[in-house]
């Protein structure tokens, strides 16, 4: 008997039988749908995180102040910033803005909030991608220049303070102090240092004066930390050596102490979140494979089941020419049909439940082609390897035995 | 193994122009018995039993006095616990389990005394099913289960299961079957007893008329108008033949 033959037959009988095949098929088609779902919220969610995370804008490196190095002064100033962007010292940096952050009462009529007002310099919202804006203009050189008490407020503060007001024109009081109201920002939805839509922004120059008047031991104006944009990946690595060596000259480091200030790099906090979300993303797929297995031995279990059940049939057909190999064929294929069959239920079922998840939970979900072919692979090898004991248990019945099962 | 069986054909050919003197089956002092726990049942106990090409035979006897048993050896289903059986030439002892059932498939056919028939499926694949597993293509297969159906009166219940037919047509579609291979032996186990006279009748005219074109039958049955019809009547007792 050929293979094709052997096929029929059990297609046959998984046709003759439907509720013992579809309840066989069961635990497969529920380990691959759960193995589907799980890993398209896994890849969705690691997908989320690095977009929101490159969004706000790659190849920067966050300077700030080491205080325990630093003996409790602020480390840094303007002078850092301009010789940063001084191409001679830092060749491999393109941009360089500084911040002076600090936490202040924001008073707008009756509301009163608690909340980050971060001086800065004019390109400080537009390196970090903050330069959509709901209502208004951002901060020009001439306010810094001439430490004008003008403020841009992100999304969720203003809508905090003025709900549907505008507040465009408007005054608002930070640490006693009115300021106008200039621009409004598009909501972020995070951000690196504390949640930008949170935040108040006023011109460095007058956050310097009127709100953090901290100054660095040799007595010049202190910035909370200072943002460097490196000319590209590549250049990531030879832009924060030019940092440290200008900084260290920049406040008369000597030779074998340690930095008063500490580098922070986008690219290593994305791969650590990398590595977070693929450990996430396998968590969750042993998950579904332990589901596989147990499908698989469901599988097993009923393929035994039914190589007993079905005892008589095998003696029969032995005793009418069935050769070993035809009856292990036969119920070996029958095992992987169903569980391949049951696989590609699967798929269409995790696929449902992703797109309804997906749906319901506001979740990105992503279906990659490599689950799907994993999956069905393993399937099929679920289906061989517990099919193959049932199948030899059959093929070795004796025909006059078989035949006499009741 | 392929060598063996294909010499077997030559010497089983149903035409018997290649038969020779020796007798297609030969038992010597065959035995078996079943444990049953600490009790041992001695179904055969030294059967000695030649029968030519072409014979018809017709075995009797009491109930449990082995008939089944033996049908089982002669059609290679069971092997004895001692003694020799040789099937057209070959040492059946010495062949294995798929050798037999290439036998049973091309050389037997076989009815059972409780039919055997697959639950679930229709009359035509029961009979399609040995020669699928001789490799009959799947037109062949149909074309010659139709006919062997049609030869027994079941022409017009091609498509019904089991548990749609009655016993007698059951136990007829159990001889189409053995019948579909065109084998050189026929081993029927009581094939007239879900039938009834006039039936029974067809069948037997039936088996005369296979046997007179060169097939050997052996076929047990209680009934002794049925035995008359054979050549020669071996009656069994407590596991061993009587004269
Ligand atoms: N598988 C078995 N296990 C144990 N004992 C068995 C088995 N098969 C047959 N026997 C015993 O062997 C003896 C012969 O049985 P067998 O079926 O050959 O009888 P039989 O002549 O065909 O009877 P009947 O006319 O009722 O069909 C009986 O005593 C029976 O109990
Ligand atoms: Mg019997």
């Amino acid at each position: 008997m050929n293979l094709s033959e052997s096929l029929y037959t059990a297609l046959d009988s998984i046709l003759a039988n439907k509720m013992r095949s579809v309840l066989t098929m069961l635990g497969v088609i529920i380990g691959v749908a759960s193995v589907i779902a799980l890993m398209a919220i896994g890849n969705g969610f690691s997908e989320d995180i690095t977009g929101q995370i490159s969004s706000i804008g790659s190849n920067l490196l966050t300077i700030s102040t080491d205080m325990e190095a630093s003996g409790g002064y602020p480390a840094l100033s303007m002078a850092d910033v301009a010789a940063l962007s001084d191409p001679l010292n830092a060749p491999d940096i393109t941009e360089v803005s500084a911040t002076v952050q600090s936490n202040q009462t924001v008073v707008f009529g009756g509301e009163e909030k608690n909340t980050a007002v971060a001086g800065i310099t004019e390109n400080t919202l537009s390196m970090s991608s903050l330069d959509e804006f709901q209502l208004g203009d951002g901060l020009t050189q001439n306010d810094i220049d001439l430490q004008s008490r003008v403020a841009v407020l992100g999304a969720g503060i203003a809508s905090d303070l003025y709900g549907s007001e505008y507040p465009i024109g408007t005054q608002i009081k930070i640490n006693g102090v009115s300021y106008e109201v200039v621009g409004v920002l598009e909501e972020s939805g995070g951000g690196l240092a504390g949640d930008t839509d949170d935040t108040v922004y006023i011109p460095i120059t007058t956050a310097q004066s009127r709100l953090s008047t901290s100054r660095t031991r040799d007595g010049q104006k202190a910035v909370t930390f200072i943002t460097a944009q490196a000319a590209g990946a590549e250049q990531v690595e030879a832009a924060i050596e030019q940092v440290t060596e200008t900084l260290r000259e920049q406040h008369n480091i000597a030779y074998g102490e340690d930095d008063d200030f500490g580098i922070f790099d986008q690219s290593s906090l994305l791969d650590t979140i990398n590595t977070v979300t693929a450990s996430l993303t396998a968590f969750l797929g042993a998950i579904a494979a332990i589901a596989l297995v147990v499908g698989g031995i469901g599988i097993m279990n009923i393929m035994l089941v039914s190589v007993t059940e079905r005892t008589r049939e095998i003696g029969i057909r032995k005793a009418i020419g069935a050769l070993r190999r035809d009856i292990l064929l036969q119920f070996l294929l029958e095992s992987m049909m169903l569980s391949l069959l049951g696989g590609f239920l699967g798929i269409i079922l995790g696929w449902a439940i992703s797109m309804a998840a997906g749906a319901a939970f506001d979740l990105t979900m992503v279906i990659a082609p490599e689950t799907v072919l994993l999956s069905v692979s393993f399937a099929a090898g679920v289906g061989l390897i517990f099919g193959i004991y049932p199948a030899w248990r059959a093929s070795n019945l004796r025909p006059i035995e078989a035949l006499r099962y009741e | 193994m392929i060598d063996v069986t294909e010499q077997t054909t030559e010497m089983m050919g149903a035409n018997g122009r290649n038969a020779t003197d020796t007798a297609v089956i030969q038992m010597r002092n065959i035995t078996k018995s079943y444990e049953m726990g600490t009790q041992v049942v001695h179904a055969l106990r030294g059967i000695d039993l030649d029968i030519e090409e072409g014979e018809y035979v017709a075995i009797m006897g009491p109930s449990g006095s082995g008939k089944s048993t033996l049908m089982n050896m002669i059609g290679c289903l069971d092997v004895p616990n001692s003694g020799a059986y040789r099937l057209g030439g070959d040492d059946v002892s010495a062949l294995t389990s798929d050798d037999r059932a290439r036998i049973r498939n091309r050389h037997i056919g076989f009815v059972f005394q409780q039919f055997n028939l697959l639950p679930r499926t229709s009359a035509l694949k029961q009979v399609m099913l040995p020669l699928m597993y001789a490799g009959v293509s799947r037109g062949e297969r149909a074309r010659r289960a139709k006919e062997a159906l049609e030869l027994v009166g079941l022409g017009d219940r091609l498509d019904h299961r089991p548990d749609e037919l009655s016993g007698g047509q059951q136990q007829r579609v159990a001889i189409a079957r053995a019948l579909v291979t065109q084998p050189s032996i026929i081993l029927a186990d009581e094939p007239t007893g879900a039938l009834d006279t006039h039936t029974g009748d067809e069948l037997m005219n039936l088996f005369d008329n296979l046997n007179q074109k060169g097939m050997t039958i052996i076929m047990v049955t209680h009934e002794p108008m049925v035995a008359e019809r054979a050549h020669r009547t071996i009656w069994l007792r407590d596991g061993l033949i009587q004269n």
